[in-house]
């Protein structure tokens, strides 16, 4: 019996993530705005509403707590935003990201491209034995919607990457922590399988 | 590489039905929203845009609960319009499984509202709605667009197309860029309802203007006023009612011909 944290920032709109989450074959799934009790659950996504400082803020009374759900191996899924705030700083905002994951977030090349990166774009699977990314072809379209990217320091845990403006890394996985630029509970059929796959890992590790 | 360009079937919804006809005008029933949006999402559709044409206080809690039973069906963005006034009717929608507001009216009356939604739920949820009709009374405050016969400007419209501002298009999706609008939904007056393919020049114009995402719409009537409306200008997306209701064309359809054409498109 698969059962999901979401945390709740406080900007709204998780229905559509928790309504995907069940589609796809969790059993439980509660939304949260205390990281307390994560020992109940099989698995923590971060959500990709809202902006930096003020997600930042919500999550940060609860931070021993997230380290110790990380180092517990608990497989975390961070969307978008909830990718970002993973790492050191955003240049979003000016408070400390969760340093998780060592590297920044910077804008998107503004001169360059539309930002924000709004609709569909394909995936560069760069590597294969990504357990998130499993049964997911070459070239899919997901759906986007950003105007801040992840710059990681350690190249290795970047799963694929997508073409806008320049290379940007979409998918990472470390071990426990799975992330994803785009919103895979947006993205059609293929949003589907990278969900059914984050439950997947989840149930192992129950 | 190019995103791919969206096609998005809108639908007109009243009382909790989606209906169809000139916008804004004559209406018959075209079904039910939930399931034209789960048929439309599997069919590929890349976005959906509902729009409460009526929005009474008595519809807006029809609405709310039709986000809802949409947002569990679909798993693709949908944007939510008609008659958000405020700050908490946008929450209402925003948290009820919309991914994304569009506002026009209230826009213009009150262009904080903009930036207030974007503080909150980012950019990328703000939609800014603007109807647009030629307007012959130029003076010098606005950019002069030449015609074959006069010379107008385009005239942003309130009031779902039926009152004039005098507020100049360009400088208005300016504007709103600034405030902090994600998309600009841009519908021609002119166009809508003809069936005689997207308002061209006014979509170049637009799109030459702004750095954010165009949605084109008004006047289509076929997949070529598709091909055509992402061949002349530089449009992100397209939005058509009526041609897919009734199964007329369907979404994959559509796209398949796009994509024959060219059009880089989901398949």
């Amino acid at each position: 019996m698969t059962k999901i944290a979401i945390f709740d920032f406080g900007a709204g709109n998780l229905f559509n993530l928790h309504q995907s989450l069940l589609r796809n074959g969790a059993h439980t799934v509660d939304i949260v705005r205390t990281l307390n009790e994560l020992e109940n659950y099989d698995g923590l996504v971060l959500p990709g509403v809202g902006n930096f400082d003020s997600a930042i803020s919500s999550i940060q009374k609860d931070s021993i707590s997230l380290n110790a759900a990380v180092d517990s191996g608990m497989p975390i899924l961070g969307i978008c935003l909830g990718l970002e705030m993973l790492f050191n700083k955003s240049e979003e905002g000016i408070l400390d990201g969760l340093k998780v994951l060592d590297g920044d977030v910077l804008m998107l090349p503004k001169t360059k491209v539309k930002v924000p990166h709004i609709g569909w774009n394909n995936l560069r699977i760069v590597k294969t034995e990504c357990n998130l990314l499993k049964g997911i072809p070459q070239d899919s379209w997901v759906y986007f919607v950003h105007s801040y990217h992840i710059e990681p320091q350690d190249e290795n845990l970047i799963a694929a990457i997508t073409d806008y403006g320049s290379t940007l890394p979409v998918v990472i996985e470390r071990s426990n922590l799975l992330g994803t630029q785009f919103h895979p509970e947006k993205s059609g059929k293929i949003g589907a399988q990278i969900m059914k796959n984050f439950v997947n890992i989840c149930e192992k590790n129950e | 590489m190019p995103l791919s360009k969206r096609i998005i079937p809108c639908l007109d919804v009243d009382n909790g039905r989606v209906v169809k006809g000139i916008k804004f005008r004559g209406v018959k029933d075209a079904g039910d929203p939930v399931e034209l949006a789960k048929k439309y999402s599997d069919q590929g559709a890349d976005e959906l845009v509902f729009l409460d044409i009526t929005a009474s206080k008595q519809d807006r809690e029809i609405m709310k609960s039709m986000v809802r039973k949409v947002a569990s069906v679909i798993d693709i963005p949908f944007t939510v319009g008609g008659g958000i006034k405020t700050l908490s009717d946008a929450r209402e929608i925003l948290l009820n499984g919309a991914d994304k507001v569009s506002i026009n009216t209230a826009t213009v009356k009150n262009p904080e509202l903009v930036t207030d939604l974007m503080k909150i739920f980012g950019r990328q949820c703000v939609v800014v709605a603007i109807d647009v009709k030629r307007n012959y009374d130029v003076d010098e405050k606005h950019t002069v667009m030449h015609g074959p016969d006069k010379d107008f400007y385009f005239e942003v419209m309130i009031y779902g197309g039926s009152k004039g501002t005098g507020i100049d298009a360009i400088q208005w999706a300016k504007r709103v860029e600034e405030l902090g609008a994600g998309e600009i939904l841009l519908t021609s007056i002119d166009a809508d309802g003809t069936k005689n393919g997207y308002d061209i020049e006014l979509t170049n114009t637009i799109c030459s203007n702004v750095r954010i995402p165009v949605i084109a719409s008004g006047g289509c009537g076929s997949s070529d006023h598709m091909v055509e409306a992402f061949k002349k200008t530089d449009v992100d997306a397209v939005l058509a009612a009526s041609i897919f209701h009734y199964d007329k064309l369907t979404l994959d359809k559509v796209k398949r011909y796009l994509a024959d054409k060219g059009i880089k498109t989901r398949l």
